[in-house]
């Protein structure tokens, strides 16, 4: 507890003060607007949160805060088609299908590594349920407004989603079996299908339940309505189009099993997470409709992702599927604008289709590209401005805005380490956190599951 | 066919994948030979950029290098216009070719021997030349690496490879180049933070902590009082002959300080730890790890004991350590006058992104100079082999980078690769995947 008090109490002074100045106009910069090209010595004008002009020589009111932006770069802010971050829990594991649990229920606003992702130029997160059965919970699709609450953070009008997984986390392959212990169905992919398409059976009955009850009750108030059910709710509005399936998996097989039995129920798939094998059927999830929300790396750690390879953006992208780059990871989720331009690394997409995978595209994938994604008047102000290129190595990001607000800024990050510095001096001193005398046990301090990233590869199988 | 190809390659400006045995992705070693690199910028990183310059290689060495540079007679010729040569990368904290796939394939895992102590654990009898991360890791630049090995306290002996070879012998740089010792941890020796799911007890833990490292101790003393009879019955056949043993034996060279002592240590504790205890026992330690090395920088310098930093792309380790706490790390370490190298500490798939890892240190403070440095000739320095790695000079061996702009950035692409002297096709796994499927219809 003692660990808890100092630990929350740095945090607290780390927090951005969030600035709100309802004009700012951000001078002579290179903006990358996603969707209009690379503009030079350019000005963007925030306004009320949105951008209210792009272009040269803008003009701004007298109290707006101006920022020199000369030899800078401004791109829209980055969003993440999977994370994981502010979650308490991750994965409803003991069930096939756990459409009933909802990710927004364990948010955690105070996660430093949201912070931390902010310091990356990311603004927009899918935060997704673990990958531990093949349906599982409802995701939350937030704005990192790090120091606001939870009820903040999440993104009006965002279309609601769910997760899905397929593959060896499904078949929990890397669980080992306990003497005593039944394994939880499904073993093996067919069951994986069974599972997916039994859950899919009994939705669409209890639609036609539903919607006999409806049209019965127009004629006859008294009509008695069907049980509800919490877990087919979500599975219905997937089969009505109202929620995104965002599917986890890895292998061919996987992948068209999944395009199959979506086509049999008449519903799409959204995105198909990770997909690392997407690049040998990219014309199948390209004839479906579905995006693909991948990585450049991560080949090779399990069986499954050994046929991985880093040309698989530019694969994908030619066959006309919207492809976005995530990071399923506190770690890269700090620098997704790389992972961005491995896509021109390998496989030759151009700079303006490599941005697209961590701004228009994730936003598309997400039903949120009239908001975000792109520099267009009228869209929110998540802007981020970087000090290079951000698809050189050597840059870094300055100043990052949500809706027209600073949620990073570096000069106030690197103002405030002193007096951070001393803070923690004076609280270690204090002497509630002195360390314990030796033969005691030191209170807890409360631990955050790690996050899925190199070295911790035993997480790595619930976490993708 | 040979002599066609090779007039072909002087007459006109030749393709990366002309130069080279074809077959050399499937694991058999390209020959050497005699190449020229013409009209290039060659960054030396040891002395200045040459602008315009020739690099000769023959027979696995680098032969000549300057703008004043006689392209012999019957050189394989490379027209370098537009192109950089760089001295290849090396990453200094891998276990590469040791692991295929970590997670649910244990059969193509040989990273950790059963027990505490495995000083006879030699990585370079394990690494498998045929891993498909070899050639993906190669083609992005990277010639070598230190392999280690990974388990327990003393884990075994790591090996500096070339990214290239048939059989582990021809990979060999340094084939015991340092014995790697897991420096005990908060939460158990060598295993990771097992804080989350059971409350660490601090004083049982540093009880355990002392317990292992007086095992270390132990064997280490152990290898000393076996050296020294060794050494007795040499002189003095009438002493009683000692018995060979082959976990002590390799430990001699490394308990009289002769070789280097691989310490893996992250935290500010351990660190200390393992300078405290190198110092006891007169050893020649390596810091492998480092995230809180910032915070030891005045006792590393002090004690000249150098760092190869793993942790550039892992989260701070505190909840309110600054958001750039490691990133910049490198600068720090560079301001105190540490000596220090920069690794991705990955098992192999991603050695690949080593370029990353130094572009971020100059992102956060390091000069783009400093960075090339950190994993050139910075890690060729620490691993003792900076007269063959690690920059461009005559007389060195032959890995260089042939790239069509700034080694580090991620949209730079490499155009030829020469390592040991010998053209590396630039395929991979990877690329043949691609070739296979980009174009399905």
């Amino acid at each position: 507890m003692k660990i808890l008090v100092l630990v929350v109490v740095v945090l607290m002074g780390s927090a951005v003060q969030a600035q709100t100045v309802s004009e700012t106009l951000i001078r002579n910069a290179t903006v990358l607007t996603v969707t209009r090209g690379t503009l030079t010595n350019t000005d963007v004008l925030i306004r009320n949160g949105k951008i209210a002009a792009v272009g040269k020589n803008l003009n701004a009111s007298a109290n707006a805060r101006v920022i020199d932006a000369t030899g800078k770069f401004v791109m829209p802010g980055i969003i993440d088609c999977h994370s994981h971050s502010m979650l308490d829990a991750t994965n409803e594991g003991t069930l096939a299908v756990t459409s009933m649990v909802r990710t927004q229920d364990v948010l955690d606003p105070t996660d430093g590594n949201l912070y931390r992702a902010l310091a990356g130029g990311v603004t927009t997160l899918n935060l997704l349920h673990g990958s531990a059965n093949p349906i599982g919970g409802l995701n939350s699709v937030v704005k990192l407004k790090y120091g606001r609450p939870a009820s903040e953070f999440l993104f009006p009008g965002a279309m609601p989603g769910i997760k899905f997984a397929l593959g060896e986390n499904v078949k929990r392959s890397s669980t080992p079996n306990q003497p005593g212990v039944t394994r939880r169905y499904p073993n093996t992919r067919m069951g994986v299908e069974e599972v997916i398409r039994d859950a899919f059976t009994r939705a669409r009955d209890y639609k036609r339940a539903w919607d006999e009850y409806r049209a019965a009750s127009a004629k006859d108030k008294n009509v008695i309505p069907p049980r509800r059910d919490l877990q087919l709710e979500p599975l219905v509005e997937i089969l009505e189009g109202r929620r995104y399936v965002h599917a986890h998996c890895y292998i061919v097989s996987e992948i068209l099993m999944l395009i199959n039995l979506a086509d049999e129920f008449g519903f799409k798939i959204k995105t198909f997470q990770h997909v690392l094998e997407g690049y040998k059927v990219a014309k199948e999830i390209a004839a479906h409709g579905a995006g693909a929300s991948i990585f450049a790396d991560s080949w090779g750690y399990k069986i499954e992702a050994y046929d991985a390879i880093p040309y698989a953006a530019a694969i994908m992208t030619r066959a006309g599927v919207v492809v976005s780059m995530n990071s399923d990871s506190d770690e890269r989720a700090r620098r997704l604008n790389i992972e961005a331009a491995k896509a021109m690394h390998w496989g030759d997409l151009t700079e303006e289709q490599a941005l697209k995978t961590i701004t228009l595209n994730p936003a598309i994938q997400l039903g949120i590209q009239e908001r975000v994604g792109s520099i267009e008047v009228g869209k929110d102000a998540d802007v981020a401005i970087w000090n290079g290129h951000p698809f050189s190595v050597y840059s870094r990001v300055e100043t990052t805005f949500i809706d027209g607000t600073v949620f990073f800024d570096r000069q106030q990050d690197l103002a405030r380490r002193s007096e951070r510095a001393k803070e923690r001096a004076t609280l270690e001193q204090a002497d509630p956190n002195k360390p314990p005398a030796r033969g005691q046990s030191p209170a807890t301090p409360r631990r955050r599951p790690p996050t899925h990233e190199g070295g911790e590869i035993e997480q790595e199988e619930e976490r993708p | 066919m040979k002599i066609l190809l090779t007039i072909c390659l002087i007459c006109v400006p030749v393709l990366a994948q002309q130069i080279g045995n074809p077959t050399s992705q499937q694991g058999v070693t390209p020959p050497r030979g005699v190449f020229a690199i013409r009209n290039a910028r060659i960054v030396t990183v040891s002395g200045a950029d040459i602008e315009n310059g020739t690099v000769v290689i023959r027979d696995g060495k680098i032969e000549a290098v300057g703008t004043n540079v006689n392209v012999p007679a019957g050189a394989q010729s490379i027209d370098g216009r537009g192109l950089s040569v760089y001295p290849g990368m090396i990453d200094a904290g891998t276990n590469m070719g040791l692991v295929e796939v970590p997670q649910g394939a244990n059969g193509t895992v040989d990273t950790a021997e059963v027990g505490d102590l495995n000083p006879n654990a030699k990585a370079i009898t394990a690494v498998n030349p045929h891993s498909a991360h070899i050639a993906v890791t190669r083609v992005e630049g990277i010639t070598n690496t230190l392999t280690a090995p990974t388990g327990g306290l003393i884990s075994g002996q790591a090996a500096l490879i070339n990214l290239i070879g048939t059989a582990p012998k021809e990979m060999a740089v340094v084939p015991q180049f340092a014995l790697v010792i897991n420096y005990p941890r908060i939460g158990g020796g060598g295993g990771g933070f097992g804080g989350f799911q059971q409350p660490v007890n601090l004083s049982d833990t540093l009880a355990n902590n002392e317990r292992q490292l007086e095992q270390i101790r132990k064997m280490l003393r152990d290898a000393e009082a076996y050296g020294r009879a060794l050494d007795a019955y040499a002189k003095d056949k009438t002493l009683p002959r000692p018995d060979r043993n082959v976990v002590l034996e390799p430990l001699v060279p490394y308990v009289r300080g002769q070789q280097p002592v691989i310490f893996r240590a992250d935290r500010e504790a351990e660190i200390r730890g393992a300078l405290k205890f190198a110092e006891e026992m007169k050893l020649k330690p390596i810091i492998l790890g480092g995230n809180d090395a910032w915070k030891v920088a005045t006792l590393l310098k002090e004690k000249n004991v150098p760092v190869i930093l793993t942790g550039l792309f892992s989260l701070p380790p505190r909840e309110d350590d600054a958001y750039d706490a490691l990133y910049e790390n490198p600068s720090r370490l560079q301001q105190a006058g540490v000596r220090f190298c920069i690794s991705t500490g990955d098992a192999g798939a991603e050695v690949r992104n080593l370029p990353q890892y130094a572009g971020m240190a100059a992102a956060f403070g390091l000069s783009k100079a400093d960075a090339l440095k950190a994993v050139t000739l910075y890690p060729a320095q620490i691993l003792n082999v900076s007269d063959r790695l690690g920059a461009i000079e005559a007389g060195k061996m032959a890995n260089l980078v042939v790239t069509d702009g700034d080694l580090l950035e991620i949209r730079t692409r490499i155009r030829y690769l020469f390592i040991d002297g010998r053209p590396v096709v630039l395929s991979s796994r990877h690329t043949e995947l691609n070739d296979a499927f980009k174009n399905r219809k």
